[in-house]
């Protein structure tokens, strides 16, 4: 790790001040971050340690589902009644990210920032009609994330809170990378009414909607209703644990399992 | 039994309370008033010319102590790595042994290879400095696997090795096997890979060198599996340091599995730097450097064949190995694809004849050497894989076949065809005791429930042979060795009766501290917390050879015992001489003297206390003290043997595999604590399972980098990966030459556990015609294999 100065202030207004100095970095849960600096990939001025600011905590029902702040911990989404009650899928999905220290530390507000291609929530935040809060504007979830570790947010932007809508059914179905436990493929199902969103992470470089998927279920919410439907292997991720067609089929397979869960 | 944590009882390990509450003492722990840090300068290249290292920026950095390069060993004569082992060709040449200098002098050979050492106040600083030393590399071609670096006009990683051949070696008699071959009715054929493999110790390597001005006494404190061994090696050729003046110690050493019994450069470099800078130089490995650095184990690529009469009787296995053994020659490397592997090919069968090759070639890429089973589980696997293509060939039932080639028990002791001779064994036995724990008529029926479920069971046999308990010297040495391989204790009764044993073994994880104090307490009748075991320290132990090859209690064990004899004869000579009565007179039992026929009797700790105040002793024919130490040097390898099954469930939708269940029945001879060889079956079978389904060290093949260099690609395995297992053990076949009838146990579930669950992967595919997969197993692998047997299937 290079030197950096540690700060960590208390109101998001002092965070938006700290954030300004150049090459000052924002710390949510740190593990992503913490790797990357004791790597030495990283070289940041000042680290402003976003954990001590009470306005980007806490879970609240909100007319329509859920407004998650952006220092959530996984594993307090994952353990919280409210989340449990209000959207069950959202509460499986943070039970499983990576492992059990992972969950106790990594934030959703970090999480959706890094806009890793295999993070888990990237999905629910496009399927369940996510808005992102951030100390300036709200952004739509269909369009905050824009690419490979991508996002809409301008430099400096801190994620305030998450808003999610409670969907009629929903469910996560996640095949995990055996080594990192990342999604290789993950699909969020979410059934609102007539609509069905169907996002996938993990298979391509960035979270995506299979179109194709939302049709046919919304006509008909049954797995079966996927038989011979695919997504193309073409432009999707390949790496030493997963080629891109197999990733295409486990999209497939994922999308009948997450309908089959959502029930 | 007679004392509650005597032979056979499950003691829990003394040693667990200090390394669960995080109170261990390991290599990283010590700290040293002016301790320095070094960090080494490693190449970013698999394959280059050093042509130069600029290093006055990196030197005027903050807390930089000194930047010293191979070029500074050279001029201080620092010698090359040593290897211990020497191998011959078939045509009777030596092997070929370039050097391996723990600073890369003109040209690094693998990523990793270390090319300078930055020493510094603080381990960030040094750190910062490492970074600004500027190496001017001419980057070459790179030969990146075992494959490539036999291919036509490969580039050579060492410019003496032609072909980038070590040696081309062989074992069996050819003409034999040739012949079986000609008047065989079938023969089964396999081709496979045995992976290469990253240890992954949870404590990575550590070395702390120390350098004394008044007495010209260094100290090096390592993670060592023998410290003995280190001093020898790094002494003798590296450093030029008398064994009087180099003290080794291996503390508290997190798990080793093999990587740790070798000399590294790191070693060398902090205790010679130790001096040069005038401080002590502690080294401490990141986990990337682990990755890179440590030495790697398996990475077999290999051909074999098995002749068959009519009825499935084995006639003659032909093997055909290829074996990877990386850039350098590590300390153990050139005899793991030879000695340890082509001898235990004959596995649990009497095959009349075998005849194996083996060429081991140099890569760059990291060293590879012996690691958990080294070279037992690469034959362990090709037999055991080979004999269930043989099966589908002759169209036997997998157990019958096995059991209509076994040694039979009566043909104990037996001498195959590959030089050892197994002393006990009743294979049989094993799967007699296997095939009920998994309800192995029941199997057809789980099968049919899981196809209706949409899976594909499937049911693995794998039955193993192992050497281990290393090694008589006299045989050692005729295959090579150049270390003699015996071991040594001494037990040292203070006068009020207590013990410390002082054990040239090396704990790493294996429990000694409790084993073999449940021998001492047994065998003088006193209580377990009265005994002491002291390991890993050359000024504390007479000698040792360390622990590997699950040799602790075979040959440990056995020179303690040994020791335990010796005090008792000068014990009875103390009682004698108490009790006034003929030495001849005196009966031991459970550490009691009595005097034949009478009550007169003397418990060990009063004969002790005597002995240490020796007021009226006969001093010409009685000396003060109690305090023995012996040498043992075995007779033979040891023997442990055993069946495992597994049973896995795949989901062909994804690829998954489920191990569903594993049963394991061992021979591990006499079983002094069983909680403690149920937890090394359990390490060593996860292990095991690890290298089949999920572990695999990729190396880019031209590149040479790596491409696993971290846990985010290198899988390993984890606890909800596996099942509960079933393991049982029997001890009707204790060992016939050492005096505590053990075995060993250490290695075992790694040696039977890869095949067991690859047989089951292809028991459970074979509806679609598959007869072997390479390791590891994943899904996509078995998905792919699925889709390409059916289109049909693929397509829905
Ligand atoms: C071993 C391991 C396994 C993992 N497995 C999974 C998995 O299975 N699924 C999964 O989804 N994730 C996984 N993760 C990632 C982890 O769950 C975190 O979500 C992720 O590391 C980022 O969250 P964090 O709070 O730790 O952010 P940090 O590491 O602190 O920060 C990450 C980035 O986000 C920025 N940032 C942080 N908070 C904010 C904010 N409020 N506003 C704007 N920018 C911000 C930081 O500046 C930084 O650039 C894994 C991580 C590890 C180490």
């Amino acid at each position: 790790m290079y030197a950096f100065t540690y700060q960590r202030p208390t109101t998001l207004a002092d965070a938006a001040t700290a954030i300004q100095a150049e090459e000052a970095k924002l710390l949510g849960g740190g593990q992503t971050l913490l790797p990357t600096l004791k790597q030495r990939l990283a070289r940041p001025t000042d680290l402003i340690d976003l954990g001590a600011i009470p306005e980007l905590k806490g879970i609240r029902e909100t007319d329509g589902g859920l407004e998650i702040g952006a220092f959530t911990r996984h594993a307090e989404v994952a353990h919280s009644d409210l989340v449990k009650r209000v959207i069950p899928a959202l509460a499986s999905l943070a039970e499983g990210i990576g492992d059990r220290q992972v969950r106790n530390m990594g934030t959703m507000g970090g999480s959706i920032a890094n806009a890793d291609p295999s993070a888990d929530y990237p999905s629910a935040v496009v399927a369940l009609k996510g808005t992102v809060t951030t100390d300036r504007r709200s952004i739509a979830g269909d369009d905050f994330f824009t690419g490979m570790f991508e996002t809409a947010l301008e430099p400096g932007e801190i994620v305030k809170s998450v808003r999610f809508a409670r969907p009629d059914k929903a469910a996560y179905a996640k095949f995990r990378n055996p080594a990192s436990r990342y999604a290789i493929v993950g699909v969020f199902v979410a059934k609102f009414g007539a609509e069905v969103r169907v996002a996938v992470t993990g298979a391509a470089g960035s979270v995506f909607r299979a179109t194709a998927f939302e049709t046919a279920l919304a006509a008909d919410f049954r797995a079966e209703a996927l038989n011979g439907l695919s997504v193309e292997a073409d432009g999707l991720n390949a790496d030493i644990h997963a080629s891109a067609d197999y990733r295409a089929h486990l999209v497939a397979v994922m999308a009948k399992r997450a309908v089959e869960a959502a029930g | 039994m007679a004392n509650p944590n005597g032979i056979g009882a499950p003691v829990r390990r003394r040693e667990d309370q200090r390394f669960l509450t995080g109170r261990g003492n390991y290599t990283d722990d010590f700290k040293r008033l002016n301790m320095t840090h070094a960090v080494h300068v490693r190449s970013p290249y698999a394959h280059a010319r050093i042509l130069g290292i600029d290093f006055a920026d990196a030197a005027a950095m903050p807390g930089v102590v000194a930047v010293l390069t191979g070029a500074d060993m050279e001029a201080d004569k620092v010698g090359s790595l040593p290897c211990g082992w020497q191998i011959h060709s078939k045509d009777g040449s030596p092997m070929k042994e370039p050097p391996h200098y723990p600073l890369a002098r003109d040209r690094v050979r693998y990523v990793g290879d270390a090319v300078a050492v930055v020493i510094a106040e603080t381990r960030e600083q040094a750190r910062d400095a490492a970074e600004m030393v500027v190496v001017d590399y001419e980057e070459l071609p790179a030969v990146g696997s075992s494959t490539r670096a036999v291919a036509g006009a490969a580039p050579l990683v060492h410019d003496d090795a032609p072909d980038n051949v070590c040696y081309d070696w062989h074992l069996g008699d050819k003409a034999a096997t040739d012949a079986a071959f000609a008047n065989a009715a079938h023969v089964a054929k396999i081709d496979l890979v045995n992976q290469r493999l990253v240890p992954n110790a949870m404590e990575p390597r550590a070395a702390m060198g120390e350098y004394d001005q008044s007495s010209g006494e260094y100290t090096l404190t390592t993670t060592s599996q023998n410290p003995h061994v280190t001093r020898l090696l790094m002494g003798a050729f590296v450093l030029g340091i008398p064994e009087h003046k180099l003290r080794v110690v291996a503390p508290d050493v997190g798990g080793g599995f093999g990587s740790k019994i070798f000399h590294y450069g790191e070693e060398a470099v902090v205790t010679w730097a130790a001096r040069k800078v005038g401080r002590p130089v502690k080294w401490t490995a990141d986990r990337s450097e682990s990755f890179l650095t440590d030495a790697h184990g398996r990475d077999h690529v290999s051909h074999a064949e098995l002749a068959m009469d009519a009825d499935g009787n084995f006639l003659a296995l032909r093997v055909s190995t290829l074996a990877n053994l990386g850039a350098y020659l590590s300390t153990f490397a050139p005899s793991i694809p030879t000695y340890l592997y082509a001898t235990l090919l004959a596995g649990q069968y009497k095959t009349p004849a075998i005849y194996a090759e083996v060429k081991a070639v140099f890569t760059n890429t990291a060293p590879v050497d012996a690691y958990r089973g080294a070279g037992r589980p690469e034959a362990c696997y090709l037999i055991e894989r080979l004999v269930d293509v043989a099966a589908g060939v002759v169209g036997m039932d997998k157990t019958e076949i096995r059991r209509r080639n076994f040694v039979p028990k009566e043909a104990m002791p037996y001498q195959t065809p590959v030089a050892l001779q197994y002393d006990t064994g009743d294979f049989a036995k094993n799967l007699d005791i296997a095939l009920p724990l998994v309800d192995y008529p029941g199997f057809q029926q789980r099968r049919a429930e899981s196809k209706a479920r949409g899976k594909l069971r499937g049911i693995g046999f794998a039955t193993y042979i192992e050497a281990c308990g290393i090694a008589p010297s006299n045989v050692a040495g005729a295959l090579g060795a150049r270390a003699g391989l015996y071991e040594c204790a001494e037990v040292r009764f203070h006068p009020t009766g207590s013990v410390t044993v002082f054990t040239g073994a090396h704990s790493h994880g294996q429990g000694h501290e409790t084993t073999f104090a449940q021998i001492v307490a047994e065998r003088f009748g006193i209580p377990i917390e009265n005994v002491e075991i002291v390991h890993g320290d050359t000024n504390k132990i007479p000698f040792g050879m360390g622990t590997y090859g699950s040799r602790s209690l075979a040959v440990g064990g056995s020179a303690l015992v040994k020791a335990m004899d010796k005090v008792e004869r000068k014990a009875k000579k103390i009682a004698a001489h108490m009790l006034e009565a003929a030495e001849t007179d005196i009966e031991v039992k459970d550490g009691r003297f009595t005097v034949a026929g009478t009550d007169k009797s003397l418990g060990i700790g009063d004969i002790a206390l005597q002995a240490y105040v020796p007021h009226n002793f006969p001093l010409d024919e009685l000396e003060p003290g109690l305090d023995e130490q012996a040498f043992y040097d075995p007779k033979n390898f040891t023997y442990p043997n055993g069946c495992h099954v597994c049973e896995v469930e795949i989901d062909p939708d994804t690829g998954v595999t489920t191990i569903v269940s594993f049963a394991a029945v061992d021979d591990f001879g006499n079983v002094i604590n069983p909680l403690i060889v149920e937890g090394q079956v359990h390490g060593g079978l996860v292990q095991g399972i690890g290298q089949a389904l999920y572990e695999n060290c990729v190396y880019d093949e031209e590149s040479g980098q790596l491409v696993t260099g971290s846990y985010m690609d290198y899988c390993m395995p984890r606890a909800d990966d596996v099942p509960s297992f079933t393991v049982r053990y029997h001890e009707d076949q204790p060992c016939t030459h050492n005096p505590l009838g053990v075995k060993g146990c250490g290695e075992a579930g790694t040696i039977g556990a890869a095949a067991a669950v690859m047989n089951a992967v292809v028991d459970a595919l074979s509806d679609y015609g598959v007869t072997h997969m390479d390791m590891p197993a994943t899904p996509e692998k078995v998905w792919r294999t699925i889709r390409d047997a059916t289109p049909a299937m693929a397509a829905e």
